[in-house]
């Protein structure tokens, strides 16, 4: 799950982390009242989306009276903002951040994840901030340093020293890292997350560190346990199909092509969109129905798939196993009749009673091809979608 | 031969009494998996399926002598879990659980690994060595006793290698699903390791997918250490960037983890990589003649 920026800033500020004097705002001319509060004379407004690259695409703006500000969120609020990280409907704009301005010296970029290959929670820093960092890594390496640490161990005002140097700070500002590094790892591990970057993390003319963005991630899988965080999740930024998937405890990811896909398994789910490809056509959504493909999740899966007006043709993959494919079978057949599928429906049943499946399949006098053989399931679903 | 579990396994099952526990539990006992009780904490003293139920891994472990155990307990509650029945002794603990947060498994995996306790999962099928242990939750009647050692992070996928390798008449000497977390027990490595050990396995078959550098780094191992043939598939070609594709680890995040550079180095390294999930049983045909 993610967060807004301004949600990520009132995190960081709660865990005395330097960030901007601001105001979120959702009504355009509530940027007047906005700016008087913050007061002085530049203020910047940020269009929030879930979404890198808003500068680039306008969402951001340097403005030196109020009423720009105003012009700014009325073009923003209820429109979508197209940036290279979105889709190519962009993502709805439903709150603008009011800021100070903030004076710059130099960007940097600070950043922390989970690495799967050391085990451990590593902060990410470079001297090059406010661009791509993955370009950095790519062009610069030297730029970058990877600094694993351990929740509550004594090293880790070293590990920010080890950091300070590839930033190039001087004693003042390593002073302020150190207790920002240490901040940063207890908001990480107290709120569950799985990435915080602070892009770009910047020297001000007085000298001194300043989140000027705020991105954080939290593990789905944790959700449970950080309940206040749950309830600022903004549906508004993720494709309709897939909140209403995540709501029936399906796994759902929308694509662009015109066969849908509807697979017991997140590993053959992606398995059965690569063979679709393979033979010339392309998946219009991943979907893993579960294990165990009861009737009521696979009516479910049905109805998520035909909300995509795209999809030609659905092609059904299921690997039977605890499950019987007869029961499976039934499943289907009664899930496509309660939904009302009016597309074809193509079904590769393995496993477990597999050819008892079909039969049952076949005989059922509704429109649904049974193909016990993936590879010809496939090309027949290419077939239906060209 | 084969790896980490056999006929003479001796299994205890932590949430034992659960709906799932018991789902599974019975269909490993009709295998022939030697099951010789279980874990459910406030109904020690009970009988489940014909074996002693106990509040404890150490009471169990104490009474029973077990060399493994399974766990089907809830998500929020399996870092526990796992720590009883490290703590308790046990040296091979397979979580089913898919669900538990990043953070525990960080600490789980760190603990394990300091004591020498071989962890497998989370988030995976299980281990079977056919016609001798099932631990898990896979069907067992496609399973077939042969030559194939099978390690995989995704479930499903693993019983699409199996059948192939079964219809073939290859069968399996074990098959491992190492899980789709990102903080996975055991990786790739880990499990190449004992298949290349193992005198029954003539090739080792690996089923990657998106999401982290498991696959480039069992790639790098391979070339290095591994003898036997390993044919492999990549699942998630077309999976879009930044999108978490079901399984928590089957994320591409900051341009890393796509199947093309899994697939390149892969080939690279000298492993026969199948190009569709349909023709992983002909390619290992293909390789052994």
């Amino acid at each position: 799950m993610n967060l807004h920026e301004y949600q990520g800033k009132d995190l960081f500020s709660n865990y005395n982390l330097p960030v901007s004097k601001r105001k979120v705002v959702f009504n355009a001319n509530d940027v007047i009242e906005a700016c008087n509060e913050i007061s002085g004379s530049k203020w910047v407004v940020k269009a929030q989306v879930h979404a890198g690259g808003r500068g680039k695409a306008g969402g951001v703006k340097l403005i030196e009276t109020p009423e720009e500000g105003v012009k700014f969120a009325k073009k923003w609020l209820g429109n979508n903002l197209i940036t290279y990280q979105t889709g190519k409907n962009g993502q709805p704009v439903n709150a603008i951040l009011v800021e100070e301005f903030t004076d710059i010296e130099r960007e940097l970029y600070l950043s922390v994840i989970i690495d799967r290959d050391s085990k451990k929670i590593v902060f990410i820093g470079s001297s090059e901030g406010g661009v791509n960092i993955e370009d950095v890594a790519k062009n610069r390496p030297e730029k970058i340093i990877y600094e694993g640490v351990l929740f509550g161990d004594s090293s880790l005002p070293d590990n920010a020293r080890n950091i300070a140097k590839v930033l190039k700070l001087n004693e003042s500002q390593t002073i302020q890292l150190i207790s920002m590094v240490e901040n940063l790892l207890r908001l990480f591990v107290e709120k569950d997350l799985s990435l915080l970057e602070i892009n770009p993390l910047v020297i001000t003319r007085n000298g001194d560190l300043l989140c000027l963005d705020a991105k954080v991630n939290i593990d789905s899988n944790a959700l449970y346990r950080q309940l206040d965080l749950m309830e600022m999740n903004d549906e508004s930024q993720q494709n309709p199909q897939e909140v209403e998937a995540a709501k029936s405890d399906l796994s759902y990811v929308s694509l662009d092509g015109n066969i849908g896909c509807m697979v017991n398994g997140a590993g053959l789910a992606m398995g059965t969109m690569d063979t679709i490809k393979y033979f010339g056509g392309n998946p219009a959504n991943f979907l893993d129905v579960g294990g165990t493909a009861t009737q009521e999740r696979v009516a479910k899966a049905f109805k998520i798939i035909l909300k995509d007006p795209d999809v030609k043709v659905v092609l059904v993959n299921i690997f039977g196993g605890i499950v019987r494919c007869d029961l499976i079978a039934e499943g289907i057949i009664a899930a496509i009749k309660g939904v009302e599928v009016n597309i074809p429906v193509i079904v590769r049943l393995e496993g477990n009673n597999s050819e008892k499946g079909s039969q049952i399949l076949s005989k059922a006098k509704i429109k649904i091809e049974s193909i016990n053989n993936l590879a010809e399931a496939a090309k027949r679903a290419v077939a239906f979608a060209k | 031969m084969s790896v980490l579990v056999n006929k003479d396994t001796k299994l205890i099952v932590q949430g034992f009494t659960g709906s799932q526990g018991t789902l599974h539990s019975k269909q490993s006992i009709e295998y022939g998996t030697n099951i010789v009780g279980g874990v459910t904490p406030g109904k020690g003293g009970q009988t489940h399926l014909d074996k002693p139920v106990f509040n404890t891994v150490d009471e169990a472990v104490e009474k029973l002598n077990p060399n493994a155990s399974i766990i089907f307990v809830p998500a929020k509650f399996c870092k526990e879990s796992i720590i009883e029945a490290a703590k308790a002794g046990i040296k091979l603990i397979v979580c089913i659980t898919e669900g538990i947060p990043t953070l525990d498994m960080l600490e789980v995996k760190t603990l394990v690994d300091k004591m020498g306790v071989r962890l497998i999962g989370p988030n995976c099928p299980g281990i079977i060595t056919p016609g001798e242990a099932k631990l898990g939750i896979m069907p067992g009647d496609i399973h077939m006793p042969g030559s194939i050692g099978i390690i995989s992070r995704s479930g499903t996928l693993t019983y699409e290698a199996v059948k192939q390798t079964t219809d073939l008449g290859f069968g399996q000497s074990s098959c491992v699903g190492i899980g789709g977390d990102p903080i996975p027990g055991s990786s790739f490595i880990d499990m190449l390791k004992l298949f290349e050990e193992d005198d029954q396995t003539q090739a080792i078959v690996m089923v990657g997918e998106i999401g982290g550098t498991a696959e480039e780094s069992a790639a790098e191992f391979i070339e290095a250490n591994i003898k036997k043939p390993v044919i492999s598939y990549i699942a998630g070609q077309t999976a879009p960037a930044g999108k978490r594709m079901g399984h928590a680890g089957a994320i591409i995040a900051g341009g890393k983890g796509t199947a093309e550079d899994k697939i390149k180095k892969l080939e690279e390294s000298g492993v026969y990589v199948a190009d569709n999930l349909v023709s992983i049983g002909t390619k290992v045909a293909e390789v052994l003649g």
